[in-house]
């Protein structure tokens, strides 16, 4: 068996313009096809890459289907890399769905619909979209650099463990999470801003958790005087971070996945095998609801 | 300043300068002009625009009116000098004084926002005259207080300080080493002679500031306050401007006719297309 080879991803850190589909999938095609000439695998953008984040009555205007000609357009510029792509998915019902779309040059992979919908704060997302209401992974054949089982989680998805925690009994290799994150809090003084400290421990301990490769991929700019943070990274099956974390401008980081990794973690920390659902089971079940 | 007003200086400034450089570029300005009082909030602003945009890229405009603080524009060409920016001196005396000459008052509410409202008026015009968008000085104290003048300074397209307490603002200006006659003046609207905030308001903004950080920021109600020792007068006078001055915070209420209308159920974001 020919050797594996590491798995070559790219976080791509968009500053998408809100509202401008046309402009956003230029940017889009022109990145993936700059990262397919570098040799890269895998390819990620933020959340609703494609339009923007806060759409307000842009929902409809953006939306984007799965047999419509702009992902058609993405799947051509792939090449050989896989691409993952945030864009408002409109059903054929004409519900619309915050997504994460897995393109190939062959067609379209997977789509994850965003589980929940945050609406508090500076937050409407209910008031625009259709929550999601499966949590499926895929596996996915990158040649030689081997098949891995991935899933994606959209932001606000990751801070339900019962996310993360289904798609970790699906076995994935590699969580890849698309975020459009404001940030805010500068109380600390001397500390980092209070959204990317919450992120930070939240990835790492996810990766830790769960021992997957967790990718993390915010975008910047600012939309409304909200500012996106940026700072992507990705953490390893053991939790820590490979390399740097980003900061906070447009860029393009890319990192070296070694699926040896998630062995080593996984005998050092046999925490997958461990697991019992069984007890999630018993606890969750009907007479015992709680909320 | 209380030491749970205190920010991380750098990194709250870091975020403005970004937020300026992106919002003015994006929609194709060529900057931001920045009316200029000689007090301490404009300064800031003018300040971070100058570090955000490049001093080729920011207009300072001075516009005192005959019974305005000879120090207020003294200040104000300091900093322009300090920032080496251009800073535009108009004298709003003849307008103000040709209107109150046909329509006499001593109403000194009725003067002061005539004042501002004729700076914004020409502030603007200098705006369009130059493609640079206006940037707004109003901190966080004066909006939630409402001590801001409707159309007036209260007018602008983007405003950095707008989420900076008065007491923020000040740890900012002294991290950032504003000069010293701006940092320690008392702060004044400065629409008559000897005016000072503080006694407008009947409160200190070192009061203010930590009623609202508790009321707005940690939501706490108002039957809680009282562990912050401060009279009851003033936590009731702080509210009360709170809730007096909501309409200024909003734009103007529309009678809502058609299925669709504007501000109600036509919801597009400012930044549509940028």
């Amino acid at each position: 068996m020919a050797e594996v080879r590491p798995l070559q991803l790219s976080l791509v850190q968009a500053q998408p313009r809100l509202g401008d589909l046309r402009s956003n999938l230029d940017q889009v095609a022109h990145v993936v096809a700059e990262e397919d000439r570098a040799g890269q695998d895998l390819v990620i953008f933020p959340e609703l890459n494609l339009c923007g984040y806060f759409l307000k009555d842009l929902v409809p205007e953006t939306a984007v289907r799965l047999d419509g000609p702009e992902l058609r357009e993405l799947a051509r510029a792939a090449g050989r890399a896989t691409v993952v792509v945030g864009c408002v998915l409109e059903s054929s019902e004409h519900l619309f769905f915050n997504a994460a779309v897995v393109l190939r040059s062959q067609g379209i992979a997977h789509v994850h619909r965003k589980l929940y919908l945050p609406t508090y704060g500076m937050f409407d997302e209910q008031r625009y979209l259709a929550a999601g209401s499966s949590v499926e992974s895929v596996e996915l054949d990158f040649g030689r650099a081997g098949r891995w089982r991935v899933g994606a989680l959209i932001c606000e998805d990751l801070w339900h463990p019962s996310a993360p925690y289904l798609l970790s009994r699906q076995g994935v290799d590699l969580l890849v999470c698309p975020s459009a994150s404001p940030g805010r809090g500068v109380a600390e003084p001397n500390g980092e801003l209070g959204t990317a400290a919450l992120w930070g421990s939240l990835i790492r301990t996810y990766s830790a958790l769960f021992t997957t490769f967790l990718a993390y991929c915010n975008r910047v700019g600012f939309e409304d005087g909200h500012y996106f943070w940026g700072g992507s990274r990705i953490h390893s099956p053991t939790g820590e971070p490979l390399g740097q974390a980003m900061d906070d401008s447009a860029g393009v980081g890319r990192r070296e996945l070694d699926r040896e990794w998630l062995r080593r973690a996984r005998i050092a920390y046999p925490l997958l095998r461990d697991e019992r659902p069984e007890l999630l089971r018993q606890g969750l079940g009907e007479d015992h609801g709680g909320l | 300043m209380d030491s749970e007003l205190r920010i991380n200086a750098d990194l709250a400034c870091h975020i403005l300068r970004l937020f300026i450089r992106d919002e003015v570029l994006k929609v194709g300005a060529v900057g931001v002009v920045v009316a200029v009082s000689g007090g301490i909030d404009s300064a800031l602003a003018f300040w971070l625009a100058v570090e955000a945009l490049g001093p080729q890229a920011v207009v300072g405009v001075a516009l005192p009116y005959r019974q305005s603080s000879k120090d207020s524009l003294v200040d104000a060409r300091a900093l322009a000098r300090a920032l080496e920016t251009e800073l535009i001196e108009i004298d709003i005396t003849p307008q103000i004084d040709a209107y109150f000459e046909a329509n006499p008052t001593e109403d000194q509410n009725r003067r002061g926002n005539k004042m501002a409202r004729e700076r914004m008026s020409v502030v603007y015009d200098i705006s369009q005259e130059r493609s640079m968008l206006v940037l707004g000085t109003s901190n966080k104290s004066e909006l939630l207080l409402g001590y801001g003048t409707l159309h007036g300074d209260m007018a602008h397209a983007l405003n950095p300080l707008g989420d900076l307490y008065k007491t923020q603002v000040y740890q900012l200006a002294r991290h950032l080493r504003l000069p010293e006659a701006l940092v320690s003046k008392r702060p004044s609207a400065d629409l008559f002679a000897g005016q000072l905030d503080e006694d407008d308001l009947g409160f200190t903004y070192a009061q203010a500031d930590r009623v609202l950080y508790h009321l707005v920021d940690l939501r706490e109600p108002r039957e809680k306050l009282e562990h912050l020792g401060l009279a009851p007068s003033v936590v009731d006078a702080v509210l009360d401007r709170v809730r007096r001055n909501q309409f200024k915070r909003r734009p103007p209420l529309i009678a809502k006719l058609s299925s669709r209308t504007v501000e109600i159920d036509f919801r597009y974001p400012r930044d549509w297309g940028h």
